[in-house]
C-alpha cells in the first residue's frame, strides 16, 4: 500500500440501530445546524427518537413491559 | 501533545490509608499489610466465609488494591507475596463459586446480550436510576456518587489487563474503546477524572479511595468482580462479558442519572459526566458487541460460556447493590456504612 493512500472511511449500518461512522465527523442536520464529534466512532441516530439527536442515545431499543411490582415505592 | 489546561491545578495525590477491618479474616490480612506479625487466615477459614459478606469482600478489595494504587505505608512488594496470594486465591474461590451458583449460565451469548438490549417500559420498582430520576434527593445522589466512586475512579482500569490476551479485531476494538475511556489523549477527559469533577461538584472529596470505609459490601463486590476477571487470563471471556454488560446498560441509566442531577440542582460537572456517558456508551456498546465479543468468539468460540458468565454476574451484583440502596432509602436510612462527609 502506498503510504499516502487514505483507507476508505468505514461506515456500518446497524439494523434497527444507528449508523456507525469512523470519526471525527462534522454533520449538518436537517435543521441546518452544524455539529462535530471527534470520537473514534460516531453513532448517528436513524430512529429519530434520540434526545441528543443527531447522535444515538440508545432510544431505538425495543421495550419490554415492566414486570410485576411496578412502582412499588410509596 | 496538547497543553493541559489543568497543569497549574495539579497536585500530587497521596495513596489512601488502610481501612478498618470488617471481621476476623480482613483483620488479619490488614495486619499483615500494615507489617504487623501474626497468622494469616487459613484456606479452611476463608472457605467458610460468607461470599457476599463485608469481611470477605473487604479482604478481596484490599488485596486487589495492591495491583492498582496500593495503600499509604504498605510495602509495594506485598503485591506478589505468595502467602497473601494464597489467601486471595482461597477468597476468590468462594466468591467465584457464589457467582456461578447465582447465575443461570449457558453459552448463548446472543441471548444474554439481547436480554440487556430490552429497555423496561417505565420503572419496575427495582431500578436505582429510575428511583433517583423520579424522587432521588440530593443526599441520596451524594451517597450514590460516594459509593460508586470505588468503581468509577477505577473506570476502565482493570479492563486494560485483558488487552494482551486478545487478538486482531477484538484487541483493536477493545483498545479503541479504552482510549475513549481514558480521554482520547487528554487528561481532563479521562472518564475517571470527569467522575472526580462530579464528586467535587456534589461536595464530595474526589480523592482516590476516600469512600472505601463507607462503602457497603454490595458496592465492594461490584469492583472485586472486575478485578477478579481482569487479573486472571482464564477469566478473559468473563471480563469481556462484564465490560459489554456495563457498556450496554450504561447509556439509558446515565440519561436517567443526568436527569436526576438536573432535578436535584447539581452542578455542571456532575451533569457532564453522565451526559458524556449517554453519548460515549451508545457508541461503545456497538463496538463492544460487534467487534470485541464478535472478534473474541471468532478466535475462541469455547469462551462463550465465560462471556455469558460475565454478563450474568454483572447483572447479579448490580441487582444486589440496587436492592440494598433502594431498601435503605425507602426505609429512610443511609445506604452507606457511615454518611459521607463533605470534602475538606
Amino acid at each position: 500500500m502506498p503510504a499516502s493512500a487514505e483507507p476508505p472511511r468505514r461506515v456500518v449500518v446497524e439494523r434497527d440501530g444507528p449508523i456507525l461512522v469512523e470519526g471525527p465527523v462534522e454533520m449538518t442536520t436537517d435543521e441546518g445546524e452544524s455539529v462535530v464529534s471527534d470520537r473514534f466512532v460516531v453513532a448517528i441516530c436513524t430512529c429519530r427518537r434520540s434526545r441528543i439527536h443527531p447522535w444515538c442515545d440508545t432510544s431505538h431499543r425495543r421495550r419490554k413491559p415492566a414486570e410485576e411490582g411496578e412502582d412499588t415505592s410509596p | 501533545m496538547t497543553p493541559s489546561p489543568e497543569a497549574h491545578t495539579h497536585r500530587p495525590e497521596t495513596e489512601p490509608a488502610l481501612p478498618d477491618p470488617r471481621g476476623p479474616l480482613s483483620e488479619r490480612v490488614l495486619a499483615a499489610l500494615a507489617g504487623r506479625p501474626g497468622a494469616l487466615p487459613s484456606e479452611d477459614e476463608t472457605a467458610r466465609a460468607d461470599p457476599y459478606g463485608d469481611d470477605l469482600q473487604l479482604l478481596l478489595y484490599v488485596l486487589y488494591e495492591l495491583h492498582y494504587r496500593g495503600f499509604a505505608e504498605v510495602d509495594e512488594a506485598l503485591e506478589w507475596e505468595p502467602r497473601l496470594l494464597a489467601v486471595r486465591a482461597a477468597a476468590e474461590d468462594v466468591f467465584l463459586r457464589a457467582l456461578r451458583e447465582g447465575t443461570t449460565g449457558g453459552k448463548d451469548v446472543e441471548e444474554a446480550v439481547g436480554a440487556l438490549l430490552l429497555e423496561p417500559v417505565g420503572d419496575d420498582g427495582h431500578s436505582v436510576s429510575h428511583h433517583l430520576q423520579r424522587e432521588g434527593t440530593l443526599e441520596q445522589l451524594r451517597e450514590y456518587a460516594a459509593l460508586r466512586s470505588l468503581y468509577h475512579l477505577k473506570e476502565a482500569d482493570p479492563h486494560v489487563w485483558v488487552v494482551p490476551r486478545l487478538r486482531g479485531r477484538a484487541k483493536a476494538a477493545m483498545v479503541a474503546v479504552e482510549y475513549d475511556e481514558f480521554g482520547a489523549g487528554r487528561a481532563e477527559n479521562i472518564h475517571a477524572r470527569l467522575y472526580a469533577d462530579l464528586m467535587a461538584d456534589l461536595g464530595l472529596d474526589p480523592a482516590y479511595g476516600r469512600y472505601l470505609e463507607t462503602a457497603p459490601a454490595e458496592a465492594l463486590a461490584t469492583v472485586n468482580q472486575m478485578s477478579l476477571f481482569g487479573l486472571h487470563r482464564r477469566l478473559r471471556g468473563a471480563l469481556v462479558g462484564h465490560f459489554a454488560a456495563v457498556e450496554i446498560t450504561s447509556s439509558p441509566g446515565s440519561r436517567r442519572l443526568a436527569k436526576a442531577l438536573r432535578r436535584a440542582g447539581a452542578g455542571a460537572a456532575a451533569q457532564r459526566f453522565y451526559d458524556e456517558h449517554v453519548e460515549a456508551d451508545a457508541v461503545h456498546e456497538q463496538v463492544v458487541r460487534r467487534d470485541v465479543i464478535g472478534g473474541l468468539l471468532e478466535d475462541e468460540p469455547q469462551l462463550a460460556p465465560d462471556i455469558v458468565l460475565g454478563i450474568e454476574t454483572t447483572g447479579l451484583l448490580e441487582d444486589r447493590l440496587g436492592e440494598h440502596l433502594l431498601a435503605s432509602w425507602r426505609g429512610g436510612r443511609t445506604a452507606l456504612r457511615t454518611p459521607p462527609s463533605a470534602s475538606s
